[in-house]
């Protein structure tokens, strides 16, 4: 596993691995009182094994929207999504996919470990072996020796990184993050931001990252979807050309500082400053 | 009367019982030992008041000097008072439970537990329908329309009209005893319940909700593990209610049925005959029940929370 997942990561076929979402005029318009809300509209895209990919416009742009669409938490009115090849609810159904939402959402009467086999539980894995998962995802997130907290025993930020553990206990490829640390202050999100990429580097997984913040767009991903409300929509796509060893202090090279003016370029653009 | 006592007195019982002593340690008793020496005091005023007419006549047919010192004293030791005095109450309590045997029909203790045991039942099988139904409801959109508005509806009744009836109709289908009665505190009892656990079971968060559903959570599994716990603080909070008028049910329950035993029973002789006295020591007794029985269902709830880990 760890040999395997060390080998493709220096090949350059991570970069080009297999499609794990594809969406094609991908459309989803709510009805409201108001009259109908275009929440996405003809939105084309590929995300490859592998890759880290982060959604990042303003409120209403639909990023959120699209990965409830590709999580089947939301029906598109138009156009197709696939995830590994199936459709959205066959995926859900083969739990091909773990989703960190905004808030952490533990469960307050379960201690961490038992939050962390919540998943586990529901798709019927053995005692053992979900004791052996929760001590790995826990470790994973750095979480070792809080197994036996209840979540208000603990910050925010481990809150949250004990919700990741829960998404990465049963080891699905692809990790769905929504805004996974908006709610947290910089310097935790900073320390978090460290130890994800981390953890992505460590495993083969997929992830879909939805963000506000400009530097975590581009510090995170190896492409960024810049996305623009009314109607939601893709406004453009950007390879980042960053190593994949990103100490912090990058954030300080030209390169980065390149990338991040391209991003805001890309929000400029889409007229999401107005 | 009879409906308000019960209910009135669990809250004073249940806040001052757990950390009395606590508090007499640390001084904070005074307050609360003010006020029940305030409304012992007014008692005592209002019972020479109350009863003073009738003994101002006894003395006036037998010619007998008197002085406000007889006045006091005979007030507060007649036989049949408008009001009886506290120590009179406290002194048939004492007499009734202690004096005679539990088994006895003279004893408070042996009407204490008729009622007790048709609240009990009541209680539990109104708790039971109550989850059933709420259960029911948050789960079923049919349910969710056509039953609730039943259920408050049943509520607008005066169980004072009803309560002949269901005897009388489980009467005639062969049901005697205890369950007819248990089942008027059904009656009232469910009704709290239902509320509290439609609230309960619908108190997840939505991104809970969402997560079981990305987890592709079953309805049972999503019922068990994230809609019955989050519900379990509702279903104790509403089981706190049940249980009070559960009670309350049960001792109206006896009184329009002819039931010759029981705390309802009792206050009805008791105001056939004049008995204040007994009267009031029924109410007392009711009281304290209510008080105790609400006690253990809020001591069920800390345990309960105790053990789900919740944040002392």
């Amino acid at each position: 596993m760890t040999v395997s997942a060390a080998v493709e990561r220096e090949s350059p076929a991570r970069q080009a691995g297999r499609p794990v979402v594809e969406a094609h005029g991908l459309g989803l318009t709510f009805e409201t009182g108001d009259g109908p809300v275009e929440a996405l509209s003809g939105v084309d895209l590929t995300i490859g094994k592998g890759e880290f990919v982060s959604f990042i416009g303003p409120s209403g742009c639909g990023k959120t929207t699209f990965l409830r669409v590709v999580a089947d938490l939301e029906t598109p009115t138009a156009g197709t999504v696939r995830v590994n090849g199936r459709t959205p609810q066959e995926a859900r159904r083969d739990r091909a996919y773990g989703y960190v939402f905004q808030a952490a959402g533990l469960l307050p009467w379960r201690r961490i470990e038992d939050n962390v086999a919540l998943p586990l539980e529901i798709m019927g894995y053995p005692a053992a072996e979900r004791r052996e998962r929760i001590r790995r995802t826990l470790d994973l997130v750095n979480l070792t020796g809080f197994e036996k907290k209840y979540p208000w025993q603990l910050s925010g930020g481990m809150q949250q990184r004990a919700s990741i553990a829960r998404a990465l206990a049963f080891d699905a490829d692809l990790l769905l993050m929504d805004e996974p640390f908006g709610a947290l202050d910089e310097i935790v999100r900073d320390h978090l931001n460290e130890q994800l990429l981390e953890l992505w580097a460590r495993t083969t997984k997929t992830i879909c990252f939805v963000t506000h913040s400009i530097p975590e767009a581009v510090y995170l991903s190896t492409r960024i979807i810049v996305m623009s409300p009314r109607p939601g929509r893709v406004t453009d796509v950007i390879e980042s050309t960053l190593p994949k060893e990103r100490p912090l202090d990058i954030r300080e090279a030209p390169e980065f500082l390149e990338i991040a003016h391209r991003v805001r370029e890309g929000l400029r653009a889409g007229h999401s400053y107005e | 009367m009879t409906a308000t006592t019960p209910i009135a007195a669990p809250g004073a019982g249940a806040g001052a019982s757990g950390s009395m002593l606590r508090r007499l340690a640390e001084g904070r008793a005074l307050p609360i030992v003010i006020v029940v020496a305030a409304i012992v005091a007014i008692w005592y005023a209002f019972t020479v008041y109350l009863n003073a007419p009738w003994q101002l006549g006894v003395y006036e047919r037998s010619d007998t000097e008197w002085t406000a010192a007889d006045l006091v004293r005979d007030t507060l030791a007649q036989e049949r008072p408008v009001l009886p005095a506290p120590h009179q109450v406290l002194a048939e309590m004492w007499r009734t439970t202690v004096g005679v045997s539990p088994t006895s029909r003279r004893s408070l203790l042996y009407h204490t537990w008729i009622t007790l045991s048709s609240t009990l039942l009541g209680f539990a099988i109104g708790t039971a329908l109550g989850v059933l139904l709420a259960v029911g409801i948050v789960h079923n959109r049919a349910m969710d329309k056509s039953v609730m508005p039943w259920v408050i509806a049943s509520q607008t009744i005066p169980i004072l009209a009803i309560a002949p009836m269901i005897v009388v109709v489980l009467n005639a289908i062969g049901l005697t005893g205890l369950l007819p009665k248990a089942l008027i505190s059904t009656y009232l009892s469910f009704f709290p319940v239902v509320v509290g656990m439609v609230k309960g079971l619908r108190s997840p968060e939505v991104i809970q909700l969402d997560l079981m559903r990305t987890y592709n959570a079953s309805t049972a599994q999503t019922f068990w593990k994230l809609r019955w716990p989050s519900a379990v603080p509702y279903l104790f909070t509403s089981m706190k209610v049940a249980v009070a008028i559960s009670l309350v049910g049960a001792i109206v329950g006896e009184l329009p049925t002819g039931a010759v035993a029981g705390l309802g029973a009792r206050l009805l002789a008791g105001s056939y005959y004049g008995q204040t006295v007994q009267i009031w020591s029924a109410l007392f007794m009711a009281a304290a029940l209510a008080a105790v029985l609400v006690a253990l269902v809020g001591l069920g709830h800390r345990m309960a929370l105790a053990r789900m880990g919740v944040r002392p």
